[in-house]
């Protein structure tokens, strides 16, 4: 079926070395757009009437308690949940409600798991080439060949993440924050427009964290960056808006000191379990 | 009119052997009185069965005249006569069992195979051993007199006082009641208390009414779901007698709806009756696969190892099948729990986490569990008694009876079901299973020992497969390939209802069995279970989690 | 066609294909020029054995290509090996003509002894070799694209895929039991005269399949070789060891799930059309559960995700299986279901995993070792 298609369709151009053709309009505001999503398993309502705006090319920290809501969040924006209500756009002009996931990836939305995941068998060389924007039909797989231009790009992502001599080791043998940049390094090869990462530094020694730090915000500007975080000292080092994620919705919203200093917060949040880490 | 039976005459005519040659039949009934009056003397306050036996004998006398007239004379004396012994000597007679002696005595033939006979007084019912075929004399019959006995018989015992007795001899009057029986049998109705055997006889009546042309019959008939009523109504319809013909249609055109409701019946007790079975195989693997996430390959076998604990044990206790049967309930639970838990200890602790290969290496143990079976036991089918209250059946009505043995099954499931329930409910294993199933690495720092409760999990499912293996060695062939007939019925059973729902398996695994018994009447058993198989692989594309998934993040996973 | 021409620069490929055609020479020569009777001699019944391990080996590779590539562990295989030799099975009992028992002109014996007067509709057709062959690899493949559509776009993997791919050759042999299916029900297709006008009973003809067997072997090799080495197998990979992951970085894994199936299935129907006239009969039994599973214990014993392991694996448990019933029969499946549990338990990667550690620890000696561990994410997301 999509075989015959691709095989009929003459003029196709290499698609990777167009640039991720992002046709999101964003001209009307934001890149992402939630309203009054819910979502409930079993009758305890993971998402309540959430609403989230993000712009284009912001960097933006989600932070919230455990159970608050923040995975379920991404799940939603990714097409892996459904929500039972309310809407999500991308851009002005896709409702991501009605695409699946690899849909959603195509338009230019990356993720990147809590628990790194990496194709530990293929080599941090191949997993990059995996993870490019090209045409991911079956019949241009199967027929892709290695260019040299692919070839320099993959190098390149490779220098940004630090990873470029281990480049034909396979990913399993990576520590666990290599394996975080490798994910980074795959968001990267993808080209978003969005990029949504959740926990990037959990278990990473301060040196890594910090390198982290500036991997993400140096993507900011160029890509949107929905971060969600729980270390404090990290989410401070990188945050120019936070929001506050509680029960499913939204609690607050604001500069990092606009928020640490919300008495609702700090009653439901900092006050709880991460008192010292604020002070 | 009722006559109840007198105490059995005991060894009256022990000297009746003693007497030699041939003599004239006047002797012998005087010797026989003669010694008759001794042995009554003998053996005190037997005297009234001595002027019995006479009557007896001059009864049996009349019978062996040349006349088929005079025989049918004597075969009605014998019927009004009242003597308990009746019965016997008109069913010895219908057989040609009835015969006399050279020496002058009636004896019945108990066995008339080979040359010698076996036979017995007919009057004391005393065993006489054998007789040659030459010594002894048949007291021939023709077809008039067969059925003029047949009815004789019944007759004689709607007088019985044994009530299976009437009962069955009411069935047997079921169209063949003629003018002569019919004036006899309204009195018997009056006096019948019995509901079963009256309602019989008013409908054998009614038969020979409507054979009459009486259309008030028609009124008694309608609600039987006998077939000879069924017989008798259809010949009313082609009868001359428009108006009887009509009523006649009209009732059957009601019975064939009761029928049809009937049969609907019994299509869903067999269609229960298989899906217990399927609930019983299944609900082993539900614990093993639904709650642990083993693929375990040789529940089947454990299956057929119940089946062979029930054998053994029949082995071990021979004449005793109902006792040996429930002696395996807990044998065969332990022996396939015990190889339960070696399968897990040997094999399947160290595949944790790969199902793939959890269930290729279960696979390799059963077939190594058959072929055990096979060169250990036999590969032949071996043959398990069923007990005594487990066979037979319950008849509802005419149209419907339903076999004890799948009565019982079903009630077994339901009772294992239930048990199941409520270890995982309500003791402290459940609990620990429940915990470990959603979160292992959570349970264990809360000191929940994550190995046993594998171990333990593992017997459970495999001890209730054991338990199926006992149900099913009442319902199947014993034989080493009885697993792998059921394990991808199982399979598709859980996976139907929902994996780790128990529920979801009770279900699933019932309505599998009421839709395949819907289904073969039209389409054969064959086709029946294809079809049913395409329609479940078809469900799990359209409900990948089955009838009742579990929902939330972990499902999700 | 360069991802073809890929496998070629392979060592491994090219090591594979020589040790083949070395063995399919030396058969040929041994069979041919060596006399009757010299301890040399290679029969004709050995060249047939061999050329049914053969298609047992391509089989073995089909579904080594799903399932060591793409972790999707079939248990319907045999259901499409049997279709492709039911589809041979049919042509080859056209060829039959009117030399069969009852002689009728058209009608194969069975369906003349079933009262049937004329060839169901889809009996069509079979008695032209190009229909047939095509129909060797249309048959599997279509119920592989309609099975596996259904099944990958609702996500059915792990064991339930497992479980559900066993109750389909499950249904399908129950089906094909039937009388009123047409395809001889319990007897299946068997008494085949010829195939292309050559007698499937002279020796040369046995030869010719033989070796059109390697051929086909050498093929399909290659051909799965291409796939897996082209960037399409490492989606497979990829999607094997995080099928979520491949999902949200753009690859509709479920189509290339429905694609390497069907090419797999596929290639089980050719082998099976190339085992068909060689063993002389197909019937419903190929379609059991068990030989299903036997299939995936030769790829587990051979080695997963090598292909030339798949190949062992199946020359070795059938040569095994040969030699075992021969002599102690009640023994065989003794050793069929220790092999299950002993290379599930202690050799994860089966023979070539092995051979692969010997090579490398003769390369790397000093060297640390790391090695990749590719095994066991199979599970479910």
């Amino acid at each position: 079926m999509n075989f015959l298609r691709s095989l009929a369709d003459r003029d196709r151009v290499f698609d990777f070395l167009v640039p991720a053709a992002s046709p999101v309009d964003v001209r009307h505001g934001p890149i992402l757009y939630l309203e009054d999503v819910t979502v409930s398993f079993d009758g305890f309502k993971a998402i309540n009437d959430l609403n989230l705006t993000i712009d284009d090319g912001e960097l933006r920290c989600i932070i919230g308690p455990n159970g608050a809501g923040k995975t379920t969040m991404m799940d939603i924006i990714t097409g892996k949940t459904r929500p039972d209500a309310g809407k999500v756009w991308f851009g002005s002009r896709h409702d991501l409600l009605t695409m699946n996931e690899p849909e959603i990836a195509s338009l230019g939305i990356g993720r990147k798991f809590q628990k790194p995941t990496v194709f530990e068998a293929l080599t941090l060389f191949e997993n990059l080439e995996l993870a490019m924007a090209a045409d991911k039909r079956i019949l241009p797989t199967l027929t892709a060949r290695m260019t040299p231009a692919i070839r320099d790009r993959i190098e390149e992502v490779l220098e940004t993440i630090g990873l470029a001599e281990l480049r034909l080791r396979p990913a399993g043998i990576l520590s666990h924050g290599q394996k975080q940049w490798l994910e980074i390094g795959m968001l990267l090869m993808q080209r978003p427009r969005l990029l949504l990462v959740d926990e990037p530094v959990a278990g990473m020694t301060e040196q890594e964290m910090e390198r982290t730090a500036e991997l993400l915000t140096g993507l900011a500007g160029k890509q949107s960056v929905v971060v969600v975080e729980h270390d404090m000292g990290f989410v401070r080092s990188i945050a120019r808006k936070v929001t506050v994620l509680h029960q499913g919705s939204v609690l607050a919203e604001g500069s990092m000191d606009q928020v640490s200093n919300d008495p609702k917060v700090v009653e439901v949040y900092l006050g709880a379990d991460a008192e010292e880490e604020v002070a | 009119m009722r006559i109840f039976p007198l105490p059995w005459p005991v060894a009256v005519k022990a000297s009746a052997g003693s007497v030699a040659g041939r003599p004239s039949r006047c002797l012998v009934l005087l010797i026989l009185l003669l010694s008759l009056c001794l042995t009554a003397v003998a053996a005190q306050a037997q005297s009234p069965d001595a002027a019995e036996d006479a009557v007896a004998l001059e009864l049996l006398e009349a019978l062996d005249v040349d006349s088929y007239p005079a025989k049918g004379e004597a075969i009605d004396a014998i019927v009004q006569s009242d003597d308990p012994r009746a019965r016997d000597w008109l069913s010895a007679l219908l057989d040609g069992r009835l015969q006399r002696a050279d020496d002058g005595r009636f004896v019945v033939v108990l066995d008339n195979r080979g040359r010698e006979w076996p036979v017995e007084d007919a009057l004391s019912g005393e065993a006489l051993g054998q007789m040659s075929r030459r010594e002894l004399d048949r007291i021939g019959i023709n077809n008039a007199l067969r059925n003029q006995l047949r009815s004789a018989i019944a007759v004689v015992d709607l007088y019985s006082a044994d009530l299976a007795l009437r009962r069955a001899s009411a069935e047997r009057l079921l169209g063949e009641v003629d003018a002569d029986l019919a004036e006899p049998l309204a009195g018997v109705i009056e006096q019948e208390e019995d509901r079963q055997a009256r309602a019989r006889l008013i409908q054998a009546l009614a038969i020979h009414r409507l054979e009459q042309g009486d259309i008030d019959a028609v009124a008694d008939l309608k609600g039987s779901l006998h077939p000879r009523v069924r017989v008798a109504l259809n010949r009313a319809v082609m009868g001359d007698d428009q108006v009887v013909a009509d009523a006649a249609q009209a009732a059957l055109n009601s019975i064939e709806q009761n029928l049809r409701i009937n049969r609907g019946l019994e299509t869903l007790y067999f269609g229960l009756s298989l899906g217990s079975v399927l609930v019983l195989a299944a609900i082993g693997l539900a614990i093993t696969f639904g709650v642990m996430g083993v693929i375990n390959m040789a529940h089947g076998e454990l299956i057929m190892l119940g089946a062979y604990t029930t054998w053994a044990m029949q082995q071990l206790l021979p004449g005793q099948p109902g006792l040996a049967l429930i002696l395996s309930i807990p044998a065969g639970f332990l022996v396939a729990a015990l190889m339960g838990i070696a399968i897990e200890r040997g094999v399947i602790q160290f595949l944790k986490g790969r199902p793939l290969e959890t269930l290729l290496a279960t696979f390799g143990i059963s077939l190594i569990l058959q072929q055990l079976v096979r060169t250990g036991i036999s590969p032949l089918n071996r043959t398990v008694i069923t007990p005594e209250w487990m066979s037979g059946s319950l008849v509802i009505n005419d149209a419907l009876s339903l076999t004890l043995n799948r009565m019982v099954v079903l009630g077994f499931a339901l009772v294992v079901f239930a048990g199941l329930m409520l270890v995982m409910r309500r003791t402290r294993l459940g609990l620990e299973v429940r915990a470990v199933t959603q979160n292992r690495a959570m349970a264990r720092s809360m000191g929940i020992r994550a190995t046993r409760v594998d171990i333990l999990t593992f017997a459970l499912g495999s001890g209730v497969a054991g338990l199926a293996g006992v149900a099913l060695s009442q319902l199947t062939n014993v034989g080493p390939n009885l697993g792998q007939n059921y394990i991808i019925d199982s399979f598709m059973v859980v996976v139907f209802g929902g994996v780790g729902n128990l529920w979801g398996t009770l279900v699933a695994g019932l309505s599998l069995g009421v839709i395949n018994q819907i289904l073969e009447p039209w389409a054969g058993a064959v086709l029946a279970k294809i079809i049913v198989l395409v329609f479940i692989i078809l469900f799990i594309q359209k409900r990948p989690r089955g009838l009742f998934p579990q929902k939330g993040r972990a499902a999700e996973g | 066609m360069h991802w073809l021409g890929r496998p070629f620069t392979e060592r491994s490929t090219q090591l594979f294909l020589g040790v083949l055609l070395a063995a399919l020479t030396l058969v040929t020569i041994l069979h041919v020029a060596v006399p009757q009777g010299h301890p040399l001699h290679v029969s004709a019944y050995t060249v047939n054995l061999l050329g049914k391990y053969l298609s047992y080996a391509l089989l073995a590779v089909a579904v080594d290509l799903i399932w060591g590539y793409l972790g999707i562990l079939s248990l319907g295989h045999g259901a499409f090996f049997a279709l492709g030799g039911y589809a041979m099975g049919m042509y080859l009992m056209r060829q039959i003509g009117d030399r069969g028992v009852y002689g009728h002109p058209e009608l194969p014996d069975f369906m003349v002894f079933l009262n049937w007067d004329s060839l169901p509709w889809y009996w069509t057709g079979f008695d032209m070799a190009w229909f047939a062959f095509i129909m060797v690899l249309l048959a599997p493949g279509l119920l592989a694209l309609v099975f596996g559509f259904l099944a990958f776009r609702s996500r059915v993997t792990g064991v339930y895929l497992s479980i559900i791919t066993q109750a389909l050759t499950f249904a399908l042999m129950l089906a094909f039991f039937r009388n009123e299916m047409g395809f001889g029900g319990n007897n299946g297709l068997t008494d085949f005269r010829d195939i292309l006008g050559f007698s499937l009973r002279s020796d040369a003809t046995r030869l010719g399949l033989f070796i059109a067997t390697g051929v086909a072997l050498a093929v399909g090799y290659v051909l799965c070789r291409a796939i897996v080495s082209s960037k399409l197998g490492r989606v497979c990979v990829a999607t094997r060891d995080a099928e979520a992951r491949t999902r949200f970085i753009g690859y509709r894994v479920e189509r290339f799930q429905l694609f390497v199936f069907v090419v797999s299935a596929m290639l089980a129907g050719l082998a099976g059309a190339l085992y068909v006239p060689q063993v002389g009969i197909i019937n419903p039994s190929e379609f059991s559960p068990v030989f299903s599973i036997e299939i995936v214990l030769w790829v587990a014993l051979g080695g997963r995700a090598t292909l030339y392991g798949a190949v062992i694996g199946a020359i070795l448990v059938n040569y095994a299986k040969t030699v075992f019933t021969g002599v102690m029969p009640d023994a065989w499946l003794f050793a069929l279901g220790a092999m299950f549990v002993l290379v599930t338990v202690f050799l994860p990667k089966g023979v070539a995993g092995l051979l692969a550690y010997r090579v490398r620890r003769r390369k790397h000696r000093g060297e640390d070792d790391e090695s990749p561990t590719p095994r066991g994410k199979e599970v479910s997301a």
